[in-house]
């Protein structure tokens, strides 16, 4: 049995190749996935082990907020000076120094750009020489207060030299210093992890990086010889008391890289889910495959059934192919993955121009079992049903004419309206109900066993929409062949087409969402904000852009303008939740700019959305307790109750709160022209108010609210990119079940051919076959994604997605690319029909 | 002798026509330097051993097949130098086929089937002469139907009713009863030859039923890929005949 099982895999290669491919794509992005972040995460450790090498003890002071890698960067409290002399005198402690390094220390380059950066942090540090892992590359560290040295990656990016006058914006707006040195690490490396990296002299770093003179944000502590760093650890631990955070170096290099490496899992949940997808559409394709070859084998089962197989044993032998077919898809899978796990890693760390030394790519142990189990477990899923449809194939079909009739379709409808009926109540209840934990679940769960569900409908489906797609092409005999061939087995083309669905309507769901969402912003921008002209700019990495706040000072003595008022941002904690707060100079000015009114606010009175202030239960008169960044908390009163959107985010501190948020500029600004002032007038002045802040620029509304949409445009952007795969997939199955099609058909190809049908008309028989299977897909793609992408949207209402748009244009965009992948699909089974021998066609079995 | 003339006006003919499959010890000469003319207005059968190349003739004179050596006119063009797309026009237009089995689309009625070749041309077919040729066949009632819903005999007709639409130079049956019982068998047989005399139509029919032959006007007999006999007004009695005799010249009986 299992010589036969072998024998007849083997001479179904092509097939098994081309359907065994949507499994190593699967696979590949499990492993790939997983061989990132395994080689990312001991990057990290490397890294952090070599930065803090030179680092026997550190102590830093508890921060106010503790948040994680994701929602930002954890803001250290400052440690005064006079902390460090208490160190010294604990026993073991051989030296001890104060250190800064915050980030936002922001270099403008050469070209007047700011030197961005999308993820390592940008340092400013105090000089405290050369430690052992470092080395000058040209020049020394900065003794003067207008000097300053950086590291090397910084100096390539910024293309600045020793002997430069440099621009850099920190806590304070734009300050130009003398560039003395540039440093570098051992083993030539420009930075460590990427970071860059400006060091000022101790008293300026804690005026323009802290903010507070003779404080520090860590002391470094050596020990002495003969001591260990636990034992030091624990003595300063007890010397220094709770408030303290006593860490040794190795320590320290593991919660550092179990930061970002939080950050990393993030990303690699994001592969995984695309993973499933195509794993999803996989299944499809294989399920396909495998009913082919055994509707294609029924004579040769049916023979070894005669002979005396069990049905066991031809699931057996259909299942073993599976598993063969897994197993080779899961090698293969497995070493693409590989590959491109390290190129993503390479991608990830030489992106924004950063050099990220990475650690030798190496392969998990999780991603060898989980490429075997994936591969293996899906193809064995998809091969269930083809098997059982074998081991039900009589004896006595050997003896008969192969005749695959038309099985009705009843049976499967039923099981698809029931499936549609569960996912899209899942779908239902996770959207419009409050289900809590496992509202995420019922979504894409619901949305899983909705494909499921459409695609068992879709062979129904598939005959009235084909052969009415079909009639597109009738008008010439090569097109109504092929629409009658593309509705000869509606199941194999409702399958081919569904497997198409999955990514379309994914695509379009986001798609929808998006468009909606950035429908209703502009609607409500558009509603609320009476400002003219905006100060903002575009945030690349976790830092958002920020500008000098004189420029909201001298903008309000601009001529013409009514009001100006700069926004301010931070996270904070309130209740032991972690919230977003704005804040502003004076709440009544950026009401007055925004286009609304509201009071003057005290130093202890806070504003908020009145649908917050329902939800969390804060009435006008409560008092509510802020820490925010950094410094104590502080208890203000409910003082001001607004529309939500009327008043920009949901809670506004008062300008006293600003200097303990972790980024004290502001973020974005509002100005509002006197009635009658036109903007191109003013626009100009305000521009060159912010020449000094490059990473702002002043814009009219229309930019504005255009920017701020752009971000969804991104999304849709890089969903159409990662779903374009699960569509790829798609791709190879319209291939697989046209190169089935033209097998099956050699001989009517053959007769076709004989009686005069030319090449070029035989392969345009071929492609509307494909054309019409595809835009087919593409169709219920479009219909099901608009239709979950509108319920995802009406369940957003109440989240200020007031507006449904259905993306027409790109809908269409999407069918027209339908089409012409069935065409491209279409390329080499089409061929391959009108290179058909006549002859040995027509004489074929 | 090799060669077989007819006299008047000729439909095919083949001059001195090889044709060898394969190489080295595989190889089969199926055709050693076969010359043969086929009348117009003539229906002629080709008869012989299996193996004996009848096939093989058959679709070397339809354009089917290309020739080693030798030439193959159809209808006054030569054929044995044409390309695919010439050889594809040739065959749609001047050559009906009828095989002897799956002659037909199964996604297509039988009335679609019997239209093919026009519409593969783009032609439409003369309503005088569709009325004929469905009416001679007899399947006036079962035009609608797919082949899956037709006997295998009707099915034929079918096929035959396909060839003859386009008013081909010549039609090609191979063995187009092989497959069918006598009394269907009969059905065919009388509807091509009536398309021979009553249209003028010239077949040439492969088959190995002395019965069917004797439906033809003339029989011609291959044996090991040479032309070895002919017979004109064939019964099915001197079929036989002719047949018995070249099998004990060829191949004597041992006792
Ligand atoms: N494609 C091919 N490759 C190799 N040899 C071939 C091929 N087609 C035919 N032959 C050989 O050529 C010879 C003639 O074959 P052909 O099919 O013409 O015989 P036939 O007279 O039609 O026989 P039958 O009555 O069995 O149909 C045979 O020996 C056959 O084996
Ligand atoms: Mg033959």
């Amino acid at each position: 049995m299992l010589r036969a099982t072998l024998k007849s895999l083997l001479a179904r290669k092509l097939r098994l190749i081309l359907s065994g491919l949507a499994v190593v794509l699967g696979v590949m992005f499990v492993s790939g996935a997983l061989v990132l972040t395994d080689t990312l995460n001991r990057t990290f450790d490397s890294i952090f082990a070599d930065a803090y090498a030179a680092t026997d003890v550190a102590v830093t002071a508890k921060p106010a907020l503790e948040i994680s890698e994701l929602e930002g960067e954890e803001v250290p409290a400052p440690l005064p000076a006079a902390t460090i002399d208490k160190i010294k005198t604990v026993s073991g402690v051989r030296d001890a120094t104060g250190r800064i390094d915050l980030d936002g220390a922001r270099v403008i380059a050469a070209d007047g750009k700011v030197l961005t950066s999308f993820g390592p942090p940008r340092m400013g540090v105090n000089w405290t020489g050369v430690d052992d892992i470092m080395e000058m590359r040209a020049g020394r560290g900065p003794e003067s207060d207008d000097e300053i040295a950086m590291n090397a990656a910084t100096a390539a990016l910024s293309g600045w030299q020793v002997g430069d006058r440099v621009p850099v914006l920190t806590r304070e707006p734009k300050k130009m210093f003398t560039l003395v040195g540039v440093w570098a690490y051992t083993g030539g490396r420009d930075s460590l992890g990427g970071v860059q990296e400006v060091a000022f002299t101790t008293p300026v770093a804690q005026a323009l990086m802290l903010g507070e003179a003779n404080a520090f944000t860590s002391v470094v502590v050596r020990a002495d010889d003969g001591v260990t760093p636990a034992q030091v650890r624990d003595d300063l631990t007890t010397a220094l008391g709770a408030d303290y955070q006593v860490r040794t170096g190795e320590e320290l290099a593991a919660d550092s890289a179990a930061g970002l490496q939080e950050g990393v899992g993030f990303f690699n949940q994001i592969l995984l889910g695309f993973a499933g997808v195509a794993l999803f559409v996989g299944i499809f394709l294989i399920l396909n495959t495998f009913s082919i070859i055994v509707a294609q084998r029924t004579r040769e089962l049916a023979l070894l059934r005669a002979m005396g197989a069990s049905r066991n044993q031809v699931i057996g032998s259909v299942m073993v192919e599976a598993v063969i077919v897994g197993a080779v898809a899961a090698v293969l899978g497995l070493a693409a993955g590989i590959g491109a796990g390290a190129g993503l890693g390479y991608l990830f760390s030489t992106m924004g121009g950063s050099s990220l030394t990475l650690a030798p790519v190496g392969v998990p142990l999780s991603a060898v079992i989980s490429a075997f189990v994936v591969g293996i477990v899906i193809t064995v899923i998809a091969a269930v049903l083809p098997a059982l449809r074998a081991s039900r194939i009589a004896p006595i079909a050997a003896m008969q004419e192969v005749a695959t009739p038309d099985r009705p379709l009843t049976k499967l409808t039923v099981a698809g309206s029931l499936v549609t009926t569960i996912g899209a109540t899942a779908l239902g209840l996770g959207l419009f109900s409050d289900t809590g934990d496992t509202t995420i679940w019922l979504i894409i769960g619901g949305a899983l066993v909705t494909f499921i569900g459409i695609a068992l409908l879709t062979p129904l489906i598939s005959r009235p929409v084909v052969s009415l797609l079909g009639r597109l092409f009738s008008w010439s005999l090569p097109g109504r062949l092929g629409r009658l061939n593309s509705g000869r087995n509606p199941r194999r083309t409702a399958i081919t087409a569904a497997a198409l669905m999955v990514g379309i309507a994914l695509v379009t769901g986001v798609t929808v969402v998006m468009d909606s969402a950035k429908s209703s912003l502009k609607a409500e921008v558009a509603r609320v904000l009476k400002a003219q002209i905006m100060i903002s700019g575009d945030q690349a990495g976790p830092r958002p852009p920020t500008y000098d706040p004189a420029v909201i000072d001298e903008a309000a003595t601009v001529p013409g303008v009514r009001a100006a008022a700069g926004v301010y941002h931070d996270m904070v904690q309130i209740d032991g939740e972690q919230r977003y707060v704005n804040a502003t100079g004076d709440l009544a000015t950026l009401a007055q700019a925004y286009g609304t009114t509201a009071p003057t606010l005290t130093e202890d009175q806070l504003a908020v959305s009145a649908e917050n202030a329902a939800a969390w239960g804060w009435q006008d008169g409560r008092t509510v307790t802020v820490q925010a960044s950094r410094g104590e908390p502080h208890t203000y009163t409910v003082a001001h109750l607004y529309p939500e959107g009327a008043l920009p985010g949901s809670i506004i501190l008062p300008a006293g709160a600003i200097k303990d948020f972790a980024i004290t500029q502001p973020t974005i600004g509002y100005i509002r022209l006197d009635d009658g002032v036109s903007v191109s007038a003013v626009l100009p002045q305000i521009k060159a108010l912010v020449a000094d802040s490059p990473e702002v620029t002043a814009v009219d509304q229309q930019t504005f609210v255009d920017d701020q949409a752009a971000g969804f445009d991104q999304i849709i952007m890089m969903i159409q990119i990662l779903l374009g795969l699960a569509i790829l997939i798609a791709v190879l199955g319209v291939v697989n079940t046209l190169a089935l099609s033209v097998l099956e058909r050699t001989r009517e190809l053959g007769l076709l051919r004989a009686v005069g049908l030319n090449r070029s008309q035989t392969m345009r028989m071929i492609t509307v076959e494909a054309v019409v299977i595809s835009v087919f897909g593409a169709l219920l793609g479009v219909t099901v994604g608009a239709g979950m992408g509108s319920a995802v949207t009406r369940a957003l209402e109440n989240d200020g997605i007031t507006e449904l748009v259905l993306p027409w244009p790109r809908m269409a965009t999407y069918l027209a690319l339908a089409a012409l992948v069935g065409v491209v699909a279409a390329i080499l089974p089409a061929l391959r029909a009108a290179r058909l021998n006549v002859l040995g066609a027509i004489s074929h079995d | 002798m090799t060669a077989t003339k007819t006299g008047g006006p000729v439909a095919a003919r083949a001059e001195e026509i090889w044709k060898v499959y394969g190489s080295g010890e595989a190889q089969v000469t199926a055709l050693r330097g076969v010359s043969a003319e086929f009348g117009r207005g003539r229906f002629t059968a080709i008869m012989g051993p299996s193996g004996s190349g009848k096939s093989t003739l058959m679709h070397c004179l339809a354009g089917l097949d290309t020739v080693d050596r030798g030439t193959v006119h159809v209808g006054g063009t030569e054929i044995s130098n044409l390309g695919d797309k010439a050889l594809t026009r040739l065959r749609r237009d001047r050559i009906g086929f009828v095989f002897q089995q799956f002659n037909l689309l199964p996604t297509l009625s039988a009335a679609e089937n019997i239209r093919l070749p026009l519409d593969i041309a783009g032609r439409k077919p003369d309503p005088q002469w569709w009325e004929t040729v469905i009416t001679t066949v007899g399947l006036s009632d079962r035009l609608a139907h797919r082949p899956s819903q037709l006997s295998g005999g009707q099915q034929q007709r079918v096929a035959c009713a396909r060839a003859l639409i386009g008013r081909p130079d010549v039609i090609f049956a191979d063995e187009p009863t092989g497959n069918l019982d006598s009394r269907s068998g009969a059905e065919v047989l009388s509807f091509l030859r009536s398309s021979v005399r009553e249209h003028g139509q010239t077949i040439v029919m492969v088959t190995h039923d002395p019965v069917a032959a004797s439906y033809a006007d003339r029989v011609v007999f291959l044996a090991d890929g040479a032309i070895v006999d002919e017979l004109a007004d064939p019964t099915a009695e001197t079929v036989l005949d002719t047949m018995k005799r070249l099998d004990t010249q060829t191949d004597p009986v041992m006792l």
